[in-house]
């Protein structure tokens, strides 16, 4: 194991180095002049070039590169171009709204795939299991974007019973924040329970079929201690790689939710940067953003490892 | 020694054929009716839209300006008096051409690529596969905004960013169908023959991977255009006064807390109709004409 997990570290630094390139490159092919944002609206050739040279934007792109990389190990991103505070401050500030929202959506998206899941895959062809499997390919073609604003506009200010956004600290107010909360986790969960709950009916059924299942229903045992430990415990082992990639789909999620719903977390300050052109704050979230992607995906797959002993990693090593 | 390897390839057609969409397959399965009935629907109301949309998208005309749906504006009017239906209906010009543009320029360099790593192998397959996990690497939807963002906000860049998100799809499966097909007995026949490598790829694998790549490609279609929507939605697509849903969708939210619901609900329709017709279509091809394949998603 330890083996294998080494071996998957090491083969991610390759990829991990063109994920930095990718995200430095994508930033300069921008045509916007970024100096020009900072120069403001009558530009001075001389204080640009001035500006220009200080930011280093006169240097040849590979050598901008390094000296970007050897700032951003030791946590220098720069600072924001519209507020000047350092960005890695003005992300962090952001972090726990995200979190909230992110962790919650991954909860509820686990909690309603699996009940509704497993009731679907045990009462197979069931008008239950029609109307959730019919709802599920309705989940995944519905943009996060107009859920969020039907929900707003039916429970927030037809109905008026829950908030139709905004964001108030936890610290401060607990129970509005949680109020508020709600539109937003829904809106963020349902891609991804219409995609976990697809990957948990299609594995349990493929278990439904295997010859330990009618073994242990020819011992007797009563229907829930068969679903329970013999089909969940073997048919969750493939479902945990389907809600490790819905981590990516909650963070691409973020930055549209968090825009809809006024939340003022991670997406939210990537958006609005991008619109304000502010290249330090957008380059450092598409980089986090995507090492946090490919930190859980690797936490999946170890965990799928560790799961199923079938998979051989030993001798892959 | 040409016509000898074109004796190989009818053997090709006909496994092809068999596993490929014949009436007779598609009368078998409902599904795959309905799916393709709602694609050529969208296709039809995209390619007549002048003819369809009974006013013109993006005439202005104060006189009518947010009214409620009626009998003559179906969907409502917008705040300068434009008709949400009309709107709707040209845009989903905007969201089909997104859709089969971007995914035709992901398919060509995805499969091109995937065919190539699979079949050449060593130090070029290595390199193009960690390439490929770094595209991987983020968040599909993330990386079209980004791309988009760096590029500048419009139609076209829209749809190369998305384009570029589809790439490793493809490359995926089809550098894995490669590697399952070519040991197989008859590429090594081909090969005995005089075969050229070009010629076993392009005439020999190729026609027995297209299965499982259709699939992929009208799944990917459905993904496309969703991402063009939220694309359009941050204002990163194809720009006003061209009608796209997602733009029209985000325009609607500062009338949202008037209560003008018509003006969001159209769009969002829209989207969701040409997502799920693509969605449901792919679903029924990929249990119809690839069961391996019905687990994996």
């Amino acid at each position: 194991m330890t083996q294998y997990v080494l071996r998957r570290l090491v083969f991610m630094i390759p990829v991990v180095i063109l994920v930095t390139v990718i995200v430095f490159t994508l930033l300069h092919l921008t045509p916007g002049d970024p100096v020009r944002i900072i120069a403001g609206e009558e530009p001075d050739p001389a204080a640009m070039d001035a500006v220009r040279h200080e930011l280093g934007l006169d240097q040849p792109l590979p050598i901008q590169y390094v000296a970007w990389m050897s700032r951003a190990v030791t946590g220098d991103f720069g600072r924001s171009i519209r507020t000047h505070q350092p960005v890695l401050e003005a992300i962090g500030e952001r972090v726990p709204a995200t979190l909230e929202l992110g962790l919650t959506a991954i909860a509820l998206s686990i909690v309603v795939a699996l009940v509704v899941g497993t009731l679907s895959a045990v009462r197979h062809n069931s008008p239950l299991d029609l109307i959730a499997t019919g709802i599920t390919l309705a989940g995944v073609s519905l943009p996060n974007f107009f859920l969020g604003l039907v929900l707003i506009l039916v429970f927030g200010l037809v109905f008026r019973i829950a908030h139709p956004g905004g964001y108030v600290p936890f610290g401060e107010d607990p129970l509005d924040n949680l109020g508020r909360l709600v539109l937003p986790a829904i809106t963020l969960a349902t891609a991804s329970i219409a995609a976990n709950m697809r990957q948990i009916r299609s594995s349990l059924l493929d278990v439904f079929g295997q010859d330990y299942m009618r073994t242990a229903r020819a011992k007797g045992l009563s229907e829930t201690r068969v679903i329970v430990r013999h089909a969940l415990k073997n048919g969750l082992i493939p479902a945990v790689t389907i809600i490790g990639l819905q981590v990516g789909a909650v963070i691409e999620g973020a930055f549209i939710t968090e825009t809809v719903f006024l939340w003022p977390g991670v997406g939210k300050l990537a958006i609005d940067s991008i619109n304000g052109r502010d290249y330090p704050v957008v380059q450092a979230i598409v980089l986090f953003s995507a090492l946090s992607f490919m930190a859980s995906t690797l936490l999946v797959d170890l965990l799928y490892a560790w799961l199923d002993p079938r998979i051989s990693y030993r001798t892959a090593a | 020694m040409t016509t000898q390897a074109q004796a190989v390839v009818p053997t090709d057609a006909a496994r092809r054929a068999r596993g490929w969409l014949t009436w007779e397959n598609a009368r078998r399965n409902p599904r795959i009716l309905i799916g393709g009935g709602l694609v050529l629907f969208l296709v039809a109301v995209a390619i007549f839209a002048p003819l369809l949309a009974p006013y013109d998208p993006i005439a202005v005309n104060g006189a009518v300006s947010l009214e409620p749906p009626s009998g003559s504006h179906p969907f409502g009017t917008d705040d300068v008096g434009r008709d949400v239906l009309s709107r709707v209906i040209f845009g989903s010009r905007v969201s089909l051409s997104v859709g089969l543009i971007a995914v035709g320029i992901g398919a060509v360099i995805g499969i091109s690529l995937g065919m190539a790593a699979g079949y050449v192998g060593g130090v070029f397959d290595l390199v193009s596969m960690r390439l490929i996990d770094a595209l991987l690497a983020f968040p599909a939807l993330l990386l079209a905004i980004a791309i988009t963002a760096a590029l500048g906000p419009d139609l076209r860049n829209a749809m190369i960013a998305i384009g570029i998100v589809a790439i490793p799809g493809f490359t995926r499966l089809s550098r894995g169908q490669v590697l399952a097909t070519r040991n197989r007995e008859y590429i090594e026949a081909a090969r005995t023959i005089g075969c050229s490598d070009v010629r076993i790829v392009a005439r020999h694998i190729f026609p027995n991977i297209t299965n499982p790549l259709i699939v992929q490609a009208t799944l990917a279609i459905a993904g496309a255009m969703l991402a063009e929507a939220a694309l359009s939605f941050l204002g990163l697509g194809a720009q006003p006064p061209t009608p796209t849903w997602g733009a029209d969708v985000y325009y609607s939210q500062r009338y949202l807390s008037n209560l003008k619901w018509w003006m969001s609900i159209g769009p969002g329709i829209g989207i969701f109709l040409a997502v799920f017709s693509f969605n449901f279509f792919g679903d029924a091809l990929r249990d119809a004409l690839d069961p391996r394949l019905r687990r994996s998603r």
